[in-house]
């Protein structure tokens, strides 16, 4: 999982009372029909109203006062409710009282599923959302336009880069890699160089290693409805696990998690010499790595086949419309969706550092050719942008993607603190997913 | 009663008993109504609602359905849950005598008034009782730290390498050491507050017999503290079974060595908040304060028992 600013979980949120919420999911799906929808936007947008969004992406703020600024009977309420799953419990918390939903909510591309599935998001192809095809790259796009409904604009992308550190690597004398190969064997050499240095830390995480699958061209999780398929014994997927656990077995990561204050320690002092991550890490490296400025910079991803250019998408976010959200007024929340994710509220946020999904910004020369002062002036957008277009389609999270993700550390992770392997932890992962998953009601590799 | 109702029966037959009996019953639910009513709606509704809901099963695809004892079924064969009560149990039965021996070598050392700064003592130990929970997980978390933290200061300063507190073995140990740290001084005071309140005569009356302090101790001061002393068990037992506070915080520094069914109250958390199970977790709830009522009862039926 990924998220920028994430924070640790705050465990002093939680009251004795653990099951308080009652599931009474309201079916209200009304709205506009399609055709005079444009017409119907600007009209919504004269009458005005307010909306209450949910949000923690810190970008929007700016988006909100230029919007009210131009549509001044608009009030809106931009409320941080929580990053990531902290944010969800809330929601989830709303959805099942049925009162207090947002109009709008920040939702982050594997969890969006979860929240379609329980028809908690308004389709927003009634208001002519399907045209934007094109507008966003593939990665995005692919992942809010489910079975031909489209569950929300994208906000953000991480197209995955290597980040290294070209002091470390200069130091020993060694060459960034480009294959998963390589990379390990730098990793070796890395250790043998100095012993105090790792090619990176892991300790494990569901995001990050569901990435690699998707940039090796595996397609673990299929779903067509209620029907899933989890399958972790592709070749391709096999492979990542076995390139992966060298790198476990020879001790050659850090133990070191992520987001963690050894975790900034250590990509500042230069313990950990690279981090593949999405192209939302440069804002990061500025706020919580200050004191190595200079040293890192950007590379494509490593490949796991020769000469191969392909890439993966490691977070990003979009933004939904609520069905019964607070104010009930789904035209006007479309309106300001479209201007702050499709219109002239990207450029907004990508002035102030967030990389975009919509594929006119990426091929924007300005936006190309943008020096970033942390990786010493390199135009490291060009690598992610590159990356962007490289993303394979056909990748697909979950529908219960955050269960599975909070579970990942007691199959999967296993692996980094005992003697399991990470294809026999994967198939542990698999089987808890696949009672999970039945239990639930839907029909799981059946 | 008899010499009550005696004199009402003879002043007059014709005036009905039953009217005034009626009249102060009355009364008397007036001045519980407030009581009962806030009693109930805290108390009671969040019990009942939980057991309601421990009844019935939310599914994402189909909704929710009743289904019986299916839950409490499914709990019993679950063995992530009896790993998680396996854990908490281990961590009863080692940490928490450990803790309450600490506790009243300490208390009985204070009382002794042969300590010198008795009350600075007494109240640096009871201090780390009144830092959060959440603050001394954190705290200890940094200390733990095999590469930036204490533990990693150590090893670098005297060329050492000390085994990682946070690691799958250690980690049920180094939480112990967090909750004995955090709760030393409470119990210390549990006990010490019993001790003070020993008549001195007894003990005047130990030294004219020529007792020795450790017969005083056998023989007058744990005698006389042996309720504190079930109170303080049965308070620590309810606290080990409840245990979530500590490794929470510490997930997030030991990921996979603290699972998320690595205490039932963790478990049920998650459950609940991460696999959005709300009446599976109800019911996980229901039967793990069932146990532990059970086993607090036992242990103050115990107590009570050799008391008597």
């Amino acid at each position: 999982m990924t998220m920028q600013r994430r924070r640790a979980m705050s465990a002093a949120a939680l009251t004795g009372a653990v099951a308080l919420t009652l599931a009474a999911c309201g079916s209200d799906d009304s709205g506009p029909t399609d055709g005079e929808a444009a017409e119907e936007v600007q009209n919504v947008l004269e009458e005005g109203g307010e909306l209450t969004i949910w949000a923690w992406e810190p970008t929007l703020d700016q988006v909100v006062q230029d919007f009210e600024a131009e549509y001044p009977q608009v009030s809106i309420d931009l409320v941080n409710a929580g990053s990531g799953n902290d944010q969800y419990t809330a929601l989830q918390n709303a959805i099942s009282a049925g009162s207090g939903i947002p109009d709008l909510a920040h939702i982050e591309y594997f969890a969006l599923s979860q929240f379609a599935l329980s028809e908690a998001l308004v389709d927003l192809s009634q208001f002519g959302a399907g045209e934007l095809d094109g507008t966003y790259t593939p990665g995005p796009w692919n992942a809010v336009n489910q079975d031909g409904a489209v569950y929300g604009l994208p906000m953000d992308s991480g197209p995955m880069a290597l980040y290294y550190n070209q002091t470390v690597f200069d130091e020993h004398g060694i060459d960034v890699p480009t294959t998963w190969d390589e990379y390990v064997q730098a990793g070796r050499d890395l250790q043998a160089a100095d012993p105090d240095v790792y090619i990176a830390n892991d300790t494990g995480e569901a995001g990050f290693i569901t990435s690699l699958m998707w940039q090796a061209g595996a397609q673990p999780f299929q779903v067509e409805g209620t029907d899933v398929t989890i399958d972790f014994s592709e070749e391709a997927t096999v492979k990542v696990a076995e390139t992966w656990q060298q790198l476990i077995d020879e001790e050659l990561v850090a133990p070191i998690t992520g987001w963690t204050d050894e975790w900034y320690q250590g990509l500042a002092d230069g313990t950990i010499a690279t981090l593949a991550a999405g192209a939302w890490m440069p804002a990061n490296f500025e706020s919580g790595v200050p004191g190595a400025s200079g040293d890192w910079r950007a590379a494509p991803l490593p490949q796991w086949r020769e000469g191969a250019t392909s890439s993966a998408e490691n977070g990003g976010s979009a933004l939904a419309i609520m069905a019964n959200g607070e104010n009930s007024n789904e035209a006007l929340a479309y309106a300001f969706l479209e201007y702050a994710n499709a219109g002239p509220g990207v450029q907004t946020k990508i002035d102030q550092g967030l990389f975009p999904g919509t594929s006119e910004h990426l091929a924007d020369e300005e936006f190309l050719n943008a020096e970033f002062e942390y990786f010493d002036g390199q135009q490291a957008n060009q690598v992610f942008a590159e990356s962007a277009a490289n993303v394979p389609e056909g990748w697909s999270y979950l529908p219960f993607q955050v269960y599975a993700n909070s579970i990942f550390s007691d199959t999967v992770g296993q692996a980094y603190i005992s003697g399991t392997s990470l294809t026999e932890g994967l198939q542990a992962w698999q089987d808890a997913l696949v009672t999970f998953g039945n239990d639930q009601g839907f029909s799981v590799n059946q | 009663m008899t010499t009550l109702s005696g004199p009402a029966v003879r002043s007059g037959p014709s005036v009905p008993a039953p009217r005034p009996r009626a009249r102060r019953s009355w009364i008397g639910w007036g001045f519980m109504g407030p009581f009962m009513v806030v009693f109930a709606l805290v108390f009671l509704a969040p019990i009942a609602y939980s057991i309601y809901l421990s009844l019935y099963r939310d599914q994402m695809v189909g909704g929710t359905s009743f289904v019986g004892l299916e839950n409490y079924e499914r709990a019993v064969g679950d063995p992530q849950f009896w790993s998680a009560l396996g854990r908490v149990s281990i961590f009863l039965a080692v940490q928490v005598p450990i803790m309450l021996c600490i506790a009243l070598l300490v208390a009985l050392a204070i009382d002794s008034g042969r300590l010198y700064g008795k009350s600075f003592f007494r109240i640096s130990i009871f201090l780390p009782y009144a830092v959060p929970a959440v603050v001394a997980s954190l705290m200890w978390g940094f200390m733990y730290g095999t590469r930036f933290g204490l533990v990693g200061n150590i090893n670098d300063a005297f060329g050492i390498s000390l085994p990682n507190p946070l690691s799958p073995d250690l980690i049920l140990a180094s939480i112990g050491n967090i909750v004995t740290w955090e709760f030393v001084g409470y119990n210390m005071l549990i006990f010490y507050a019993a001790l003070r309140v020993i008549p001195p005569s007894l003990y005047e009356a130990a030294e004219i017999d020529g007792a020795s302090q450790r017969q005083v101790i056998t023989a007058i001061k744990l005698p006389a503290i042996r309720g504190a002393l079930v109170i303080a068990t049965i308070f620590s037992i309810i606290g080990s079974f409840q245990l979530f506070n500590e490794p929470s915080i510490l997930q997030s520094l030991a990921p996979n060595a603290i699972t998320t069914y690595f205490t039932p109250n963790m478990y049920a958390f998650s459950l609940s908040f991460s696999g959005q199970q709300q009446n599976y977790a109800a019911t996980v709830a229901i039967v793990m304060g069932l146990i532990t009522m059970v086993i607090a009862y036992v242990v103050q039926l115990r107590g009570m028992r050799k008391e008597g």
